[in-house]
Protein backbone atom coordinates (compact mmCIF):
# COMPACT_ATOMS: atom_id res chain seq x y z
CA UNK A 1 0.00 0.00 0.00
CA UNK A 2 0.85 3.62 -0.85
CA UNK A 3 2.34 6.13 2.03
CA UNK A 4 -0.89 7.95 3.07
CA UNK A 5 0.68 11.05 1.22
CA UNK A 6 1.46 10.57 -2.16
CA UNK A 7 -1.35 11.27 -4.00
CA UNK A 8 0.18 9.94 -7.27
CA UNK A 9 0.23 6.69 -5.74
CA UNK A 10 -3.69 7.10 -4.92
CA UNK A 11 -4.43 7.64 -8.14
CA UNK A 12 -2.36 4.42 -9.74
CA UNK A 13 -4.93 2.18 -7.57
CA UNK A 14 -7.41 -0.73 -8.99
CA UNK A 15 -10.70 -0.63 -7.17
CA UNK A 16 -10.24 -3.59 -5.58
CA UNK A 17 -6.79 -1.52 -3.92
CA UNK A 18 -8.80 1.44 -2.98
CA UNK A 19 -11.52 -0.32 -1.18
CA UNK A 20 -9.88 -2.87 0.53
CA UNK A 21 -6.65 -0.20 1.57
CA UNK A 22 -9.46 1.95 2.74
CA UNK A 23 -10.94 -0.86 5.45
CA UNK A 24 -7.07 -1.65 6.44
CA UNK A 25 -6.77 1.94 7.33
CA UNK A 26 -3.91 2.56 4.96
CA UNK A 27 -5.61 5.82 3.63
CA UNK A 28 -8.95 7.78 4.21
CA UNK A 29 -11.61 7.48 1.71
CA UNK A 30 -11.12 12.01 1.98
CA UNK A 31 -7.34 11.34 1.00
CA UNK A 32 -8.42 9.10 -2.06
CA UNK A 33 -11.29 11.68 -3.26
CA UNK A 34 -9.12 14.68 -2.90
CA UNK A 35 -6.69 13.20 -5.20
CA UNK A 36 -8.61 11.71 -7.78
CA UNK A 37 -10.61 15.34 -7.72
CA UNK A 38 -7.09 17.26 -8.34
CA UNK A 39 -6.21 14.92 -11.35
CA UNK A 40 -10.14 15.79 -12.41
CA UNK A 41 -9.10 19.32 -12.28
CA UNK A 42 -6.16 19.41 -13.44
CA UNK A 43 -7.00 17.23 -16.85
CA UNK A 44 -9.02 20.04 -19.01
CA UNK A 45 -7.33 19.44 -22.04
CA UNK A 46 -8.61 15.91 -22.36
CA UNK A 47 -12.32 17.35 -21.43
CA UNK A 48 -13.50 14.29 -20.36
CA UNK A 49 -15.97 15.56 -18.12
CA UNK A 50 -18.84 17.71 -19.04
CA UNK A 51 -19.92 18.73 -15.41
CA UNK A 52 -17.32 17.84 -12.56
CA UNK A 53 -18.67 17.20 -9.27
CA UNK A 54 -15.88 17.18 -6.68
CA UNK A 55 -18.19 18.03 -3.94
CA UNK A 56 -20.06 14.88 -4.35
CA UNK A 57 -16.96 12.46 -4.36
CA UNK A 58 -16.18 14.18 -1.05
CA UNK A 59 -19.81 13.94 0.39
CA UNK A 60 -19.17 10.04 -0.12
CA UNK A 61 -15.73 9.88 1.34
CA UNK A 62 -16.75 11.60 4.10
CA UNK A 63 -20.00 9.56 4.72
CA UNK A 64 -17.44 6.15 4.19
CA UNK A 65 -15.05 7.87 6.64
CA UNK A 66 -17.53 8.21 9.16
CA UNK A 67 -18.98 4.93 9.06
CA UNK A 68 -15.64 3.17 9.13
CA UNK A 69 -14.56 5.65 12.44
CA UNK A 70 -17.87 4.99 13.88
CA UNK A 71 -17.39 1.11 13.52
CA UNK A 72 -20.51 0.45 11.11
CA UNK A 73 -20.81 -1.91 8.61
CA UNK A 74 -19.04 -0.84 5.42
CA UNK A 75 -20.80 -0.61 2.28
CA UNK A 76 -19.63 -2.31 -0.71
CA UNK A 77 -17.95 0.40 -2.73
CA UNK A 78 -17.07 2.67 0.27
CA UNK A 79 -14.21 4.97 -0.39
CA UNK A 80 -14.52 4.50 -3.76
CA UNK A 81 -14.85 7.43 -6.34
CA UNK A 82 -15.98 6.87 -9.77
CA UNK A 83 -16.83 8.51 -12.88
CA UNK A 84 -20.69 8.73 -14.33
CA UNK A 85 -21.17 8.76 -18.05
CA UNK A 86 -23.62 11.54 -18.96
CA UNK A 87 -26.70 9.30 -20.23
CA UNK A 88 -27.13 8.23 -16.59
CA UNK A 89 -29.93 11.14 -15.27
CA UNK A 90 -28.55 11.71 -11.81
CA UNK A 91 -30.59 14.57 -9.78
CA UNK A 92 -29.57 17.68 -9.51
CA UNK A 93 -27.13 17.15 -11.72
CA UNK A 94 -27.14 18.66 -15.20
CA UNK A 95 -27.70 15.11 -18.17
CA UNK A 96 -27.04 16.04 -21.20
CA UNK A 97 -26.29 13.02 -23.41
CA UNK A 98 -23.23 15.24 -24.74
CA UNK A 99 -26.27 17.19 -26.51
CA UNK A 100 -27.33 20.24 -26.81
CA UNK A 101 -30.99 19.42 -26.65
CA UNK A 102 -30.67 18.92 -23.00
CA UNK A 103 -28.01 21.26 -22.56
CA UNK A 104 -29.63 22.57 -18.71
CA UNK A 105 -31.54 19.55 -18.06
CA UNK A 106 -31.37 18.52 -14.89
CA UNK A 107 -33.14 15.64 -13.29
CA UNK A 108 -35.78 15.68 -10.37
CA UNK A 109 -34.83 11.42 -10.31
CA UNK A 110 -31.89 8.99 -10.28
CA UNK A 111 -31.63 6.20 -12.40
CA UNK A 112 -31.58 2.99 -11.01
CA UNK A 113 -27.73 2.03 -12.18
CA UNK A 114 -26.12 5.12 -11.10
CA UNK A 115 -28.38 4.86 -7.80
CA UNK A 116 -27.28 1.48 -6.48
CA UNK A 117 -23.86 3.05 -7.36
CA UNK A 118 -24.25 5.26 -4.50
CA UNK A 119 -26.12 3.51 -2.22
CA UNK A 120 -22.78 0.55 -2.72
CA UNK A 121 -20.89 3.40 -1.07
CA UNK A 122 -18.98 5.28 -4.52
CA UNK A 123 -18.97 8.43 -4.66
CA UNK A 124 -18.99 10.23 -7.90
CA UNK A 125 -16.05 12.73 -9.63
CA UNK A 126 -18.40 13.88 -11.96
CA UNK A 127 -20.55 13.28 -15.38
CA UNK A 128 -18.17 12.08 -18.49
CA UNK A 129 -18.22 13.11 -22.18
CA UNK A 130 -19.46 11.18 -24.99
CA UNK A 131 -20.94 11.04 -28.49
CA UNK A 132 -23.91 13.12 -28.91
CA UNK A 133 -26.73 9.93 -27.30
CA UNK A 134 -24.37 7.36 -27.05
CA UNK A 135 -23.93 7.92 -31.49
CA UNK A 136 -20.80 7.68 -32.51
CA UNK A 137 -17.34 5.72 -32.12
CA UNK A 138 -15.08 8.73 -31.63
CA UNK A 139 -16.88 10.94 -29.41
CA UNK A 140 -16.49 13.34 -31.68
CA UNK A 141 -20.13 13.95 -31.73
CA UNK A 142 -20.24 15.71 -28.26
CA UNK A 143 -21.76 19.00 -28.69
CA UNK A 144 -18.83 19.81 -25.71
CA UNK A 145 -16.79 18.76 -27.91
CA UNK A 146 -14.19 16.22 -28.68
CA UNK A 147 -12.82 14.20 -25.82
CA UNK A 148 -8.85 13.96 -26.51
CA UNK A 149 -7.38 10.48 -25.67
CA UNK A 150 -4.40 10.27 -23.36
CA UNK A 151 -2.41 8.08 -25.29
CA UNK A 152 0.24 9.82 -27.89
CA UNK A 153 1.50 7.51 -30.95
CA UNK A 154 5.04 7.47 -30.23
CA UNK A 155 7.93 8.70 -31.97
CA UNK A 156 6.70 12.36 -31.78
CA UNK A 157 3.17 12.90 -33.45
CA UNK A 158 1.49 15.18 -31.48
CA UNK A 159 -1.92 14.32 -33.29
CA UNK A 160 -5.11 14.11 -30.94
CA UNK A 161 -6.55 10.24 -31.21
CA UNK A 162 -9.62 9.27 -30.25
CA UNK A 163 -10.40 7.36 -27.20
CA UNK A 164 -13.56 5.88 -29.16
CA UNK A 165 -17.12 6.06 -28.54
CA UNK A 166 -19.35 6.55 -27.22
CA UNK A 167 -18.05 6.13 -23.90
CA UNK A 168 -14.96 8.42 -24.61
CA UNK A 169 -15.33 10.11 -21.62
CA UNK A 170 -14.98 7.24 -19.90
CA UNK A 171 -11.97 5.48 -21.19
CA UNK A 172 -10.04 8.73 -21.45
CA UNK A 173 -10.12 9.10 -18.06
CA UNK A 174 -9.96 6.00 -16.48
CA UNK A 175 -6.82 5.62 -18.69
CA UNK A 176 -5.57 9.03 -17.85
CA UNK A 177 -6.01 8.20 -13.89
CA UNK A 178 -8.72 11.02 -13.66
CA UNK A 179 -11.10 7.74 -12.49
CA UNK A 180 -10.35 4.29 -10.72
CA UNK A 181 -13.61 3.11 -12.62
CA UNK A 182 -16.49 4.36 -14.69
CA UNK A 183 -19.87 3.75 -15.73
CA UNK A 184 -20.07 3.01 -19.64
CA UNK A 185 -23.41 2.15 -21.97
CA UNK A 186 -22.84 -0.24 -24.93
CA UNK A 187 -25.54 0.00 -27.99
CA UNK A 188 -23.17 -1.25 -30.65
CA UNK A 189 -19.73 -1.51 -28.79
CA UNK A 190 -19.58 1.39 -26.80
CA UNK A 191 -17.98 0.02 -23.77
CA UNK A 192 -16.05 -2.24 -25.67
CA UNK A 193 -14.06 0.03 -28.64
CA UNK A 194 -13.20 2.81 -26.51
CA UNK A 195 -11.88 -0.02 -24.30
CA UNK A 196 -9.90 -1.28 -26.53
CA UNK A 197 -8.62 2.43 -27.84
CA UNK A 198 -7.64 3.30 -24.42
CA UNK A 199 -5.76 -0.17 -22.90
CA UNK A 200 -8.40 -0.19 -20.41
CA UNK A 201 -11.35 -3.49 -19.66
CA UNK A 202 -15.15 -2.76 -20.10
CA UNK A 203 -17.53 -5.36 -19.79
CA UNK A 204 -21.15 -5.27 -21.40
CA UNK A 205 -23.55 -7.93 -19.66
CA UNK A 206 -26.14 -10.20 -21.44
CA UNK A 207 -29.04 -7.50 -21.97
CA UNK A 208 -31.59 -6.87 -19.16
CA UNK A 209 -28.82 -7.32 -16.26
CA UNK A 210 -28.56 -4.01 -15.48
CA UNK A 211 -31.63 -1.41 -15.61
CA UNK A 212 -32.27 0.68 -18.26
CA UNK A 213 -34.16 3.04 -16.15
CA UNK A 214 -33.02 6.62 -15.93
CA UNK A 215 -30.48 5.96 -18.92
CA UNK A 216 -31.33 7.90 -21.79
CA UNK A 217 -32.38 6.12 -24.77
CA UNK A 218 -30.70 5.43 -27.91
CA UNK A 219 -31.87 1.70 -29.11
CA UNK A 220 -34.14 0.35 -26.60
CA UNK A 221 -33.28 -3.52 -27.58
CA UNK A 222 -29.59 -3.48 -27.78
CA UNK A 223 -29.25 -0.68 -24.92
CA UNK A 224 -26.66 -2.32 -21.89
CA UNK A 225 -25.07 -0.59 -19.13
CA UNK A 226 -21.51 -1.91 -17.61
CA UNK A 227 -18.72 -0.80 -16.00
CA UNK A 228 -15.25 -0.20 -17.19
CA UNK A 229 -12.12 0.38 -14.95
CA UNK A 230 -8.03 -1.01 -15.57
CA UNK A 231 -9.11 -4.53 -14.29
CA UNK A 232 -11.08 -7.27 -14.92
CA UNK A 233 -11.34 -7.80 -11.37
CA UNK A 234 -12.71 -3.63 -11.18
CA UNK A 235 -15.52 -4.83 -13.23
CA UNK A 236 -16.71 -7.63 -11.44
CA UNK A 237 -16.22 -5.64 -8.26
CA UNK A 238 -18.63 -3.06 -10.36
CA UNK A 239 -21.01 -5.22 -12.04
CA UNK A 240 -22.14 -6.64 -8.75
CA UNK A 241 -23.20 -3.58 -7.49
CA UNK A 242 -24.78 -2.40 -10.86
CA UNK A 243 -26.55 -5.31 -11.54
CA UNK A 244 -30.52 -6.66 -10.54
CA UNK A 245 -33.93 -6.36 -11.01
CA UNK A 246 -35.31 -3.40 -11.64
CA UNK A 247 -39.56 -3.46 -11.86
CA UNK A 248 -39.28 0.01 -13.47
CA UNK A 249 -37.87 -1.68 -16.39
CA UNK A 250 -39.92 -4.34 -18.50
CA UNK A 251 -36.76 -5.49 -20.12
CA UNK A 252 -34.72 -6.30 -16.72
CA UNK A 253 -33.91 -9.73 -15.73
CA UNK A 254 -35.48 -10.93 -12.45
CA UNK A 255 -32.41 -13.02 -11.50
CA UNK A 256 -30.29 -13.13 -8.58
CA UNK A 257 -26.84 -11.33 -9.07
CA UNK A 258 -24.06 -13.68 -8.97
CA UNK A 259 -20.75 -12.83 -6.76
CA UNK A 260 -18.41 -12.22 -9.60
CA UNK A 261 -15.70 -11.10 -7.83
CA UNK A 262 -15.64 -14.44 -5.30
CA UNK A 263 -16.37 -16.64 -8.74
CA UNK A 264 -13.17 -15.27 -10.48
CA UNK A 265 -10.84 -17.73 -11.59
CA UNK A 266 -7.94 -18.26 -14.45
CA UNK A 267 -8.38 -21.48 -14.61
CA UNK A 268 -9.82 -22.52 -17.88
CA UNK A 269 -9.76 -26.26 -17.86
CA UNK A 270 -11.96 -27.65 -19.38
CA UNK A 271 -13.62 -25.06 -21.05
CA UNK A 272 -13.77 -24.51 -24.95
CA UNK A 273 -12.87 -21.64 -26.33
CA UNK A 274 -14.41 -21.04 -29.99
CA UNK A 275 -12.80 -18.61 -32.44
CA UNK A 276 -14.88 -17.40 -35.18
CA UNK A 277 -13.69 -17.62 -39.01
CA UNK A 278 -15.80 -15.21 -40.31
CA UNK A 279 -13.73 -12.47 -37.85
CA UNK A 280 -10.99 -13.21 -39.70
CA UNK A 281 -11.81 -11.69 -42.96
CA UNK A 282 -9.33 -10.36 -46.14
CA UNK A 283 -7.39 -7.46 -45.24
CA UNK A 284 -7.62 -7.94 -40.99
CA UNK A 285 -4.91 -5.53 -39.89
CA UNK A 286 -1.72 -7.97 -39.53
CA UNK A 287 -1.17 -6.35 -35.54
CA UNK A 288 -4.37 -7.51 -34.53
CA UNK A 289 -4.34 -10.48 -36.26
CA UNK A 290 -0.84 -11.36 -34.21
CA UNK A 291 -2.22 -10.19 -31.28
CA UNK A 292 -5.31 -12.53 -32.04
CA UNK A 293 -3.22 -15.28 -32.24
CA UNK A 294 -1.23 -14.14 -29.17
CA UNK A 295 -4.76 -14.54 -27.08
CA UNK A 296 -5.43 -17.81 -27.96
CA UNK A 297 -1.86 -18.94 -26.61
CA UNK A 298 -2.73 -17.65 -23.68
CA UNK A 299 -6.03 -19.33 -23.46
CA UNK A 300 -4.31 -22.53 -24.01
CA UNK A 301 -1.79 -21.82 -21.56
CA UNK A 302 -4.78 -21.01 -19.31
CA UNK A 303 -6.08 -24.59 -19.98
CA UNK A 304 -9.03 -23.97 -22.53
CA UNK A 305 -9.40 -26.29 -25.58
CA UNK A 306 -9.34 -24.17 -28.83
CA UNK A 307 -11.67 -25.04 -31.62
CA UNK A 308 -12.80 -23.29 -34.81
CA UNK A 309 -16.28 -22.41 -35.53
CA UNK A 310 -18.52 -20.35 -37.56
CA UNK A 311 -21.20 -17.21 -37.28
CA UNK A 312 -22.18 -17.65 -41.36
CA UNK A 313 -24.43 -14.30 -41.15
CA UNK A 314 -21.68 -11.97 -39.01
CA UNK A 315 -21.08 -9.89 -42.12
CA UNK A 316 -24.92 -8.99 -42.43
CA UNK A 317 -24.51 -7.68 -38.53
CA UNK A 318 -23.53 -4.28 -39.16
CA UNK A 319 -26.12 -3.52 -41.83
CA UNK A 320 -28.71 -4.97 -39.30
CA UNK A 321 -27.54 -2.94 -36.65
CA UNK A 322 -27.88 0.28 -38.96
CA UNK A 323 -31.63 -0.20 -40.05
CA UNK A 324 -32.19 -1.21 -35.82
CA UNK A 325 -30.08 0.99 -33.83
CA UNK A 326 -31.52 4.24 -35.94
CA UNK A 327 -35.28 2.63 -36.21
CA UNK A 328 -34.98 2.57 -32.47
CA UNK A 329 -33.43 5.81 -31.96
CA UNK A 330 -35.89 7.74 -34.22
CA UNK A 331 -38.72 6.39 -31.86
CA UNK A 332 -37.06 6.94 -28.66
CA UNK A 333 -35.81 10.43 -29.36
CA UNK A 334 -39.17 11.70 -30.44
CA UNK A 335 -39.57 12.92 -27.37
CA UNK A 336 -37.81 15.29 -27.55
CA UNK A 337 -40.65 18.20 -28.56
CA UNK A 338 -38.83 21.15 -26.69
CA UNK A 339 -42.19 21.11 -24.87
CA UNK A 340 -41.36 18.61 -21.45
CA UNK A 341 -37.74 19.40 -21.17
CA UNK A 342 -34.70 20.27 -22.94
CA UNK A 343 -34.58 22.87 -25.45
CA UNK A 344 -37.05 25.09 -27.46
CA UNK A 345 -36.59 26.64 -30.40
CA UNK A 346 -39.94 29.11 -30.99
CA UNK A 347 -39.45 31.17 -34.65
CA UNK A 348 -41.32 34.05 -34.46
CA UNK A 349 -44.78 33.51 -34.91
CA UNK A 350 -44.22 30.19 -35.40
CA UNK A 351 -47.19 27.08 -34.76
CA UNK A 352 -46.51 24.11 -32.46
CA UNK A 353 -45.03 21.73 -35.59
CA UNK A 354 -43.25 24.67 -36.72
CA UNK A 355 -41.69 24.48 -33.12
CA UNK A 356 -41.31 20.89 -33.11
CA UNK A 357 -39.24 20.99 -36.38
CA UNK A 358 -36.90 23.99 -35.19
CA UNK A 359 -36.13 23.14 -31.80
CA UNK A 360 -35.09 19.20 -33.28
CA UNK A 361 -33.01 21.37 -35.62
CA UNK A 362 -31.30 23.55 -33.23
CA UNK A 363 -31.09 20.70 -30.83
CA UNK A 364 -29.70 17.73 -32.46
CA UNK A 365 -26.10 17.42 -34.29
CA UNK A 366 -25.46 15.96 -37.59
CA UNK A 367 -25.03 12.40 -36.67
CA UNK A 368 -28.02 12.04 -34.18
CA UNK A 369 -30.23 14.10 -37.25
CA UNK A 370 -29.13 11.22 -39.79
CA UNK A 371 -29.51 8.16 -37.77
CA UNK A 372 -33.31 9.82 -37.15
CA UNK A 373 -33.73 10.12 -40.51
CA UNK A 374 -32.15 6.71 -41.43
CA UNK A 375 -34.67 5.32 -38.57
CA UNK A 376 -38.18 7.48 -39.94
CA UNK A 377 -37.28 6.17 -43.41
CA UNK A 378 -37.13 1.86 -42.27
CA UNK A 379 -39.82 2.15 -40.65
CA UNK A 380 -41.64 4.28 -43.10
CA UNK A 381 -45.02 2.87 -44.99
CA UNK A 382 -44.28 0.65 -47.93
CA UNK A 383 -40.33 0.67 -46.55
CA UNK A 384 -40.94 -0.80 -43.14
CA UNK A 385 -41.08 -4.63 -44.22
CA UNK A 386 -38.34 -4.54 -46.68
CA UNK A 387 -35.76 -2.69 -43.95
CA UNK A 388 -36.90 -3.13 -40.53
CA UNK A 389 -38.87 -6.50 -40.97
CA UNK A 390 -35.76 -8.14 -42.87
CA UNK A 391 -33.44 -6.36 -40.29
CA UNK A 392 -35.28 -8.52 -37.41
CA UNK A 393 -35.39 -11.53 -39.23
CA UNK A 394 -31.65 -10.92 -40.03
CA UNK A 395 -31.05 -10.54 -36.09
CA UNK A 396 -32.50 -13.73 -35.28
CA UNK A 397 -30.51 -15.67 -37.58
CA UNK A 398 -27.57 -13.99 -36.03
CA UNK A 399 -28.77 -14.79 -33.11
CA UNK A 400 -29.29 -18.46 -34.00
CA UNK A 401 -25.37 -18.70 -35.64
CA UNK A 402 -24.00 -17.75 -31.47
CA UNK A 403 -26.27 -20.83 -30.21
CA UNK A 404 -25.24 -23.20 -32.72
CA UNK A 405 -21.56 -22.03 -31.82
CA UNK A 406 -22.13 -22.34 -28.49
CA UNK A 407 -22.82 -25.96 -28.76
CA UNK A 408 -19.66 -26.68 -29.81
CA UNK A 409 -17.87 -24.16 -27.15
CA UNK A 410 -18.29 -22.04 -24.21
CA UNK A 411 -16.97 -18.72 -25.21
CA UNK A 412 -15.88 -16.79 -28.26
CA UNK A 413 -12.58 -14.73 -28.52
CA UNK A 414 -12.17 -12.22 -31.28
CA UNK A 415 -10.29 -9.13 -31.60
CA UNK A 416 -12.54 -5.79 -30.36
CA UNK A 417 -11.97 -3.18 -32.94
CA UNK A 418 -10.29 -3.84 -36.52
CA UNK A 419 -7.31 -0.86 -35.86
CA UNK A 420 -6.31 0.41 -32.97
CA UNK A 421 -7.21 4.53 -32.25
CA UNK A 422 -6.72 6.62 -35.11
CA UNK A 423 -6.73 10.79 -35.20
CA UNK A 424 -9.71 12.83 -34.44
CA UNK A 425 -11.33 14.01 -37.79
CA UNK A 426 -9.52 11.54 -40.00
CA UNK A 427 -12.81 9.00 -40.20
CA UNK A 428 -15.47 11.48 -39.47
CA UNK A 429 -15.84 12.73 -43.36
CA UNK A 430 -17.07 8.97 -43.91
CA UNK A 431 -20.00 7.80 -42.02
CA UNK A 432 -19.47 4.43 -43.28
CA UNK A 433 -16.24 3.93 -42.53
CA UNK A 434 -16.75 5.19 -38.84
CA UNK A 435 -19.93 2.72 -38.56
CA UNK A 436 -17.05 -0.25 -39.92
CA UNK A 437 -15.47 0.27 -35.92
CA UNK A 438 -18.01 -2.00 -34.96
CA UNK A 439 -17.74 -4.46 -36.77
CA UNK A 440 -16.47 -7.22 -34.15
CA UNK A 441 -18.91 -5.69 -31.47
CA UNK A 442 -22.30 -5.32 -33.05
CA UNK A 443 -23.16 -8.84 -33.35
CA UNK A 444 -22.93 -9.92 -29.99
CA UNK A 445 -24.92 -6.48 -28.26
CA UNK A 446 -27.29 -7.85 -31.64
CA UNK A 447 -28.03 -11.03 -29.78
CA UNK A 448 -27.77 -9.59 -26.29
CA UNK A 449 -24.93 -11.34 -24.98
CA UNK A 450 -22.26 -10.72 -22.56
CA UNK A 451 -19.25 -9.85 -23.93
CA UNK A 452 -16.11 -8.18 -22.31
CA UNK A 453 -12.76 -6.05 -23.64
CA UNK A 454 -9.56 -6.80 -22.11
CA UNK A 455 -5.89 -4.78 -23.63
CA UNK A 456 -3.93 -7.36 -25.02
CA UNK A 457 -0.65 -5.34 -25.86
CA UNK A 458 0.34 -2.29 -28.29
CA UNK A 459 0.96 -2.09 -31.33
CA UNK A 460 4.08 -0.49 -33.34
CA UNK A 461 2.42 3.04 -32.95
CA UNK A 462 2.71 2.44 -29.33
CA UNK A 463 -1.22 2.60 -28.74
CA UNK A 464 -3.09 -0.70 -27.24
CA UNK A 465 -5.15 -2.94 -28.72
CA UNK A 466 -7.88 -5.21 -27.25
CA UNK A 467 -9.24 -8.90 -27.30
CA UNK A 468 -12.47 -9.49 -26.99
CA UNK A 469 -14.41 -12.63 -25.17
CA UNK A 470 -18.25 -13.20 -25.81
CA UNK A 471 -19.96 -15.60 -23.70
CA UNK A 472 -23.42 -17.32 -23.53
CA UNK A 473 -26.38 -15.38 -22.34
CA UNK A 474 -26.19 -14.67 -18.36
CA UNK A 475 -22.48 -16.52 -18.01
CA UNK A 476 -20.73 -13.28 -17.22
CA UNK A 477 -18.67 -15.35 -14.92
CA UNK A 478 -16.83 -17.16 -17.60
CA UNK A 479 -16.61 -13.87 -20.03
CA UNK A 480 -14.47 -12.34 -16.72
CA UNK A 481 -12.86 -15.22 -15.91
CA UNK A 482 -11.17 -16.02 -19.73
CA UNK A 483 -11.14 -12.17 -19.31
CA UNK A 484 -8.39 -12.82 -16.06
CA UNK A 485 -6.40 -15.73 -17.80
CA UNK A 486 -5.76 -12.88 -20.51
CA UNK A 487 -4.80 -10.03 -18.14
CA UNK A 488 -2.82 -12.69 -16.38
CA UNK A 489 -0.73 -13.52 -19.19
CA UNK A 490 -0.59 -10.11 -21.53
CA UNK A 491 0.79 -8.24 -18.47
CA UNK A 492 -0.38 -5.15 -19.85
CA UNK A 493 1.08 -2.35 -17.97
CA UNK A 494 1.24 0.26 -20.61
CA UNK A 495 0.02 3.88 -19.62
CA UNK A 496 -0.34 6.85 -21.32
CA UNK A 497 2.63 9.72 -20.41
CA UNK A 498 1.66 12.24 -19.27
CA UNK A 499 1.10 15.66 -21.63
CA UNK A 500 -1.73 17.18 -20.34
CA UNK B 1 -33.82 2.07 -54.36
CA UNK B 2 -32.48 5.75 -54.35
CA UNK B 3 -33.90 8.39 -52.56
CA UNK B 4 -34.35 11.88 -54.25
CA UNK B 5 -34.17 15.64 -52.49
CA UNK B 6 -37.90 15.40 -52.09
CA UNK B 7 -37.62 12.11 -50.65
CA UNK B 8 -35.06 13.72 -47.87
CA UNK B 9 -37.31 16.50 -47.49
CA UNK B 10 -40.21 14.30 -46.92
CA UNK B 11 -38.30 12.17 -44.01
CA UNK B 12 -37.35 15.71 -42.45
CA UNK B 13 -40.59 16.36 -42.13
CA UNK B 14 -41.62 13.67 -41.00
CA UNK B 15 -38.61 13.20 -38.28
CA UNK B 16 -40.25 16.69 -37.65
CA UNK B 17 -36.30 18.38 -37.98
CA UNK B 18 -36.53 21.45 -40.36
CA UNK B 19 -33.78 21.45 -43.00
CA UNK B 20 -32.54 23.73 -45.41
CA UNK B 21 -32.40 22.84 -48.89
CA UNK B 22 -28.91 22.96 -49.12
CA UNK B 23 -28.87 20.53 -46.01
CA UNK B 24 -31.49 18.50 -47.92
CA UNK B 25 -28.99 18.41 -50.93
CA UNK B 26 -25.87 17.51 -48.83
CA UNK B 27 -27.87 14.32 -47.02
CA UNK B 28 -29.04 12.80 -50.37
CA UNK B 29 -25.68 11.23 -51.10
CA UNK B 30 -24.93 10.57 -47.26
CA UNK B 31 -28.44 8.79 -46.76
CA UNK B 32 -28.22 7.07 -50.38
CA UNK B 33 -25.23 5.56 -49.08
CA UNK B 34 -26.19 4.18 -45.99
CA UNK B 35 -28.94 2.93 -47.44
CA UNK B 36 -27.47 1.26 -49.91
CA UNK B 37 -24.73 -0.04 -47.82
CA UNK B 38 -28.12 -1.26 -46.01
CA UNK B 39 -29.84 -2.72 -48.83
CA UNK B 40 -27.49 -5.91 -48.95
CA UNK B 41 -29.54 -7.59 -46.09
CA UNK B 42 -32.01 -8.18 -49.36
CA UNK B 43 -29.76 -10.84 -50.05
CA UNK B 44 -30.09 -12.75 -46.99
CA UNK B 45 -32.38 -15.74 -47.23
CA UNK B 46 -34.82 -15.48 -44.17
CA UNK B 47 -37.68 -18.00 -45.34
CA UNK B 48 -39.41 -19.48 -42.18
CA UNK B 49 -37.46 -17.17 -39.87
CA UNK B 50 -39.52 -15.16 -37.64
CA UNK B 51 -38.34 -11.12 -36.53
CA UNK B 52 -37.02 -11.27 -33.74
CA UNK B 53 -38.78 -9.39 -31.21
CA UNK B 54 -37.01 -10.41 -27.90
CA UNK B 55 -33.01 -10.96 -27.53
CA UNK B 56 -33.21 -12.48 -24.13
CA UNK B 57 -36.26 -14.56 -23.38
CA UNK B 58 -38.20 -12.93 -20.57
CA UNK B 59 -41.85 -13.14 -19.54
CA UNK B 60 -44.34 -9.92 -19.34
CA UNK B 61 -44.45 -9.24 -15.84
CA UNK B 62 -48.08 -8.02 -14.37
CA UNK B 63 -48.03 -5.93 -11.57
CA UNK B 64 -50.44 -5.11 -8.98
CA UNK B 65 -53.22 -2.55 -9.96
CA UNK B 66 -52.30 0.24 -7.71
CA UNK B 67 -51.12 3.68 -7.28
CA UNK B 68 -47.37 3.81 -6.66
CA UNK B 69 -46.31 6.99 -8.17
CA UNK B 70 -47.49 10.63 -8.70
CA UNK B 71 -48.09 13.67 -7.01
CA UNK B 72 -45.29 15.15 -8.81
CA UNK B 73 -46.05 18.23 -10.25
CA UNK B 74 -43.73 20.62 -9.76
CA UNK B 75 -41.30 17.94 -10.55
CA UNK B 76 -42.45 17.05 -13.73
CA UNK B 77 -43.11 20.36 -15.02
CA UNK B 78 -39.23 21.53 -13.33
CA UNK B 79 -37.24 20.82 -16.97
CA UNK B 80 -39.82 22.64 -18.84
CA UNK B 81 -38.70 25.18 -21.60
CA UNK B 82 -42.16 27.15 -20.38
CA UNK B 83 -44.86 26.18 -17.39
CA UNK B 84 -47.30 28.27 -16.73
CA UNK B 85 -50.35 27.36 -13.76
CA UNK B 86 -48.88 24.13 -13.56
CA UNK B 87 -49.28 22.94 -17.00
CA UNK B 88 -46.83 22.86 -19.75
CA UNK B 89 -47.37 25.90 -22.35
CA UNK B 90 -46.86 25.68 -25.89
CA UNK B 91 -47.65 27.88 -28.72
CA UNK B 92 -51.62 28.57 -29.68
CA UNK B 93 -52.79 25.76 -31.32
CA UNK B 94 -56.59 26.39 -31.97
CA UNK B 95 -57.18 29.74 -33.15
Amino acid sequence: MPNSTDKNALTDLTVAEIRDGFRGGAFSAREVAEAFNANVAAAKALNAFIVETPEKALEAADAADRAKAAGEALKPLAGVPIGMKDLFCTEGVQTTAASHMLEGFTPTYESTVSKKLWDAGAGMLGKLNLDQFAMGSSNETSYFGNVISPWKRKGGDNAALAPGGSSGGSSAAIAARLCPAATGTDTGGSIRQPAAFTGISGIKPTYGRCSRWGIVAFASSLDQAGPMARTVRDNAILLESMAGFDPKDSTSLDLEVPRWEAGLSSDLRGRKVGIPKEYRPDGLNAEIAALWDRGIEWLKDAGAEVVEVSLPHTQYALPTYYIIAPAEASSNLARYDGVRYGQRDLPDGAGLQDMYAATRAAGFGPEVKRRIMIGTYVLSAGFYDAYYTQAQKVRALIARDFELAFEKCDLLLTPTAPSASFALGEKQADPLAMYLNDVFTVPASLAGLPAMAVPGGLDAQGLPLGLQIIGRALDEQSVLNAGLAIEERAGFAARPEKWW
Amino acid sequence: MSIDLQTVKKIASLSRISVSDAEAQAMVPELNNILGWVEQLGEVDVTGVQPMTAVIPNHQRLREDAVTDGDVRDKVLANAPQAEHGFFAVPKVIE
